[in-house]
């Protein structure tokens, strides 16, 4: 139908949303850690099947950044926050794994409605990819939703990002100092978030969320 | 004479499939065992058992009534039919014309339903849980089925297995992530529907955890024989199901000579040892799941169905 550049592009895509509904299912932080990094995997393997086929280099620094920095430095080091924050046994959750599924499933289909509808003349494979961000920044969103845990949100966070990259390769690629200056603004970010995280737990000696709501006097 | 030659097909693919159940349960047995450092019984042991229990005399309880004794056979035999609707070495066989993935699936329903019915027939308080648990499992496993196989539909354009098969055996497949989609989900409903580790386990009569078994636990002599003989053929129709729809490779096509039917043959015993074994290493990495855990598995599976089809859809509208 579309020949075998289009079925790699939809296959690498397809999982990389599958990859975000693992992670929405696991729910023990070690776990989410690998997934994530399989997450960046796909990502990274995604970004140079597109660079291949547009035949633009610099997409695989893109590639490479996603590969280096989000499939190893930052799951390595979220690894060693939550050894040294001790919450490596944590599970918690604030909705089920069935109605976390249930709405992703939603959200991926309002996704696929919204972006095909919207780019209808764009090259299909730009509006595949597009489709699929989409999902993937959406699937983000609602992980960072769903947990209570400061460090599953932060997971979250990175894989809306992910998906952000997604997006911005499908469009014909995004300008390669755009991109080197997004992927140190995310590990800046990253080493915020990381202090942050230690801060809270000085407070109130826990990482979750809820403490904090609880604190502004929001919770009884 | 060709007709002669097609029942002959048909009728030696009824008896692989019968006579190479019991070998597959042994050999996921043996595999366990050698995983676990154990020596494991012999791979035949199933074969033993069936006859032991074939010359035991029934022990019927005393509430059975006439359901309870005519279970065993109904059940024994749609397994059979579906499990030989199958194709397994050669497709477009005889009756494959019938061998719709919905009626396999309604042939094993019916299957299950009655079985659950006799889990309460006798009236004992571990017949009621196995059956309430058994068709908990069945009511999310069945949906999740019924997902799969409208993606694998929505990709081939029928659901009758020979066809199914020689489509996907051919170049017009590319590459799907659908597919790989369906394939882990129908890997999860079949670990669910076979009663496989981490929904159930075929091998405990602990009374908290077990679901079949507790449903069976009335039965005795050739009645558990058949059952037993039919929960290890719906294990061999789900490696071949799963075999026939993603790794058709070897299946001989119709109208080919004996020579193809011969790799046909071998090819089907190498996957169904390979599926063994990929079982038997699954089960013992995997810890049993409590039962309340069972929905997010098979919720998992289904989501992953409708994943598969909203994928397709895309791929399609584009």
């Amino acid at each position: 139908m579309h020949g075998i550049t289009f079925d790699v592009a939809h296959m690498l895509a397809g999982s990389l949303v599958l990859v975000s509904f693992l992670q929405l299912y696991q729910d023990r932080l070690y776990a989410l850690l690998n997934i994530y990094a399989l997450h960046a995997l796909v990502l990274a393997l995604s970004v140079a099947w597109q660079a291949y086929v547009q035949q633009a280099p610099h997409l695989y620094v893109t590639a490479a950044i996603a590969l280096l920095f989000k499939a190893i430095i930052i799951p390595v080091a979220l690894h060693r926050i939550i050894v040294r924050l001790g919450i490596h046994r944590e599970i918690e959750k604030v909705v089920g794994v069935g109605p976390a599924m249930l709405l992703g499933m939603g959200l991926v289909a309002l996704a696929m409605v919204v972006m095909l509808r919207v780019t209808m003349e764009a090259d299909p494979l730009a509006r595949e990819d597009l489709a699929f961000a989409l999902s993937v920044v959406l699937l983000g969103l609602l992980m960072m939703v769903t947990r209570r845990n400061a460090v599953g949100q932060v997971v979250g966070f990175m894989s809306l990002e992910n998906g952000l990259v997604l997006a911005a390769t499908g469009a014909k690629g995004m300008p390669l100092v755009v991109e080197i200056s997004i992927a140190f603004s995310i590990l800046i970010a990253f080493i915020v978030i990381g202090i942050f995280l230690f801060r809270i737990r000085e407070r109130f000696d826990t990482v979750d969320l809820q403490a904090l709501d609880r604190f502004r006097g929001e919770r009884p | 004479m060709a007709l002669i030659a097609d029942f002959a097909v048909q009728g030696a693919q009824m008896l692989v499939v019968l006579l190479l159940a019991p070998l597959l349960t042994g050999v996921v047995r043996k595999t366990k065992a050698r995983l676990l450092r154990r020596r494991g019984p012999s791979v035949v042991q199933p074969y033993r058992d069936l006859v032991r229990l074939m010359r035991k005399e029934v022990v019927l309880a005393e509430t059975a009534s006439w359901l309870f004794r005519v279970i065993p056979y109904l059940v024994f035999a749609a397994t059979w039919v579906a499990a030989s609707l199958v194709p397994t070495f050669r497709a477009g066989l005889l009756f494959s014309w019938s061998a719709d993935l919905i009626a396999i699936i309604a042939l094993l329903g019916s299957a299950r339903f009655f079985l659950a019915l006799a889990g309460l027939d006798v009236g004992t308080s571990f017949g009621g849980i196995g059956s309430s648990r058994e068709v908990m499992i069945a009511s999310l496993a069945e949906p999740a089925m019924i997902m799969i196989v409208f993606t694998l539909a929505l990709v081939v354009g029928s659901t009758q297995l020979s066809t199914m098969a020689g489509f996907l055996l051919s170049p017009a497949v590319g590459l799907r992530v659908s597919l790989g989609l369906a394939l882990i989900a129908l890997i999860m409903v079949a670990i669910a529907e076979n009663a496989r580790i981490p929904v159930d386990n075929p091998a405990t009569h602990l009374e908290l955890t077990m679901v079949h078994e507790a449903m069976v636990l009335e039965y005795s002599g050739r009645h558990l024989a058949l059952i037993e003989l039919s929960a290890s053929l719906k294990l061999l129709l789900y490696v071949s199901l799963i075999a026939c729809l993603f790794v058709p490779w070897g299946l001989s096509a119709p109208g080919t000579g004996f020579a193809a039917v011969a790799v046909g043959a071998l090819a089907y015993a190498g996957k169904l040892v390979g599926g063994g074994i990929l079982l038997a290493l699954f089960e013992t990495s995997i810890a049993k799941m409590r039962v309340f855990r069972v929905p997010e598995f098979l919720g998992a599976a289904l989501m992953l169905g409708l994943l598969a089809t909203l994928l397709l859809f895309v791929s399609r509208s584009l």
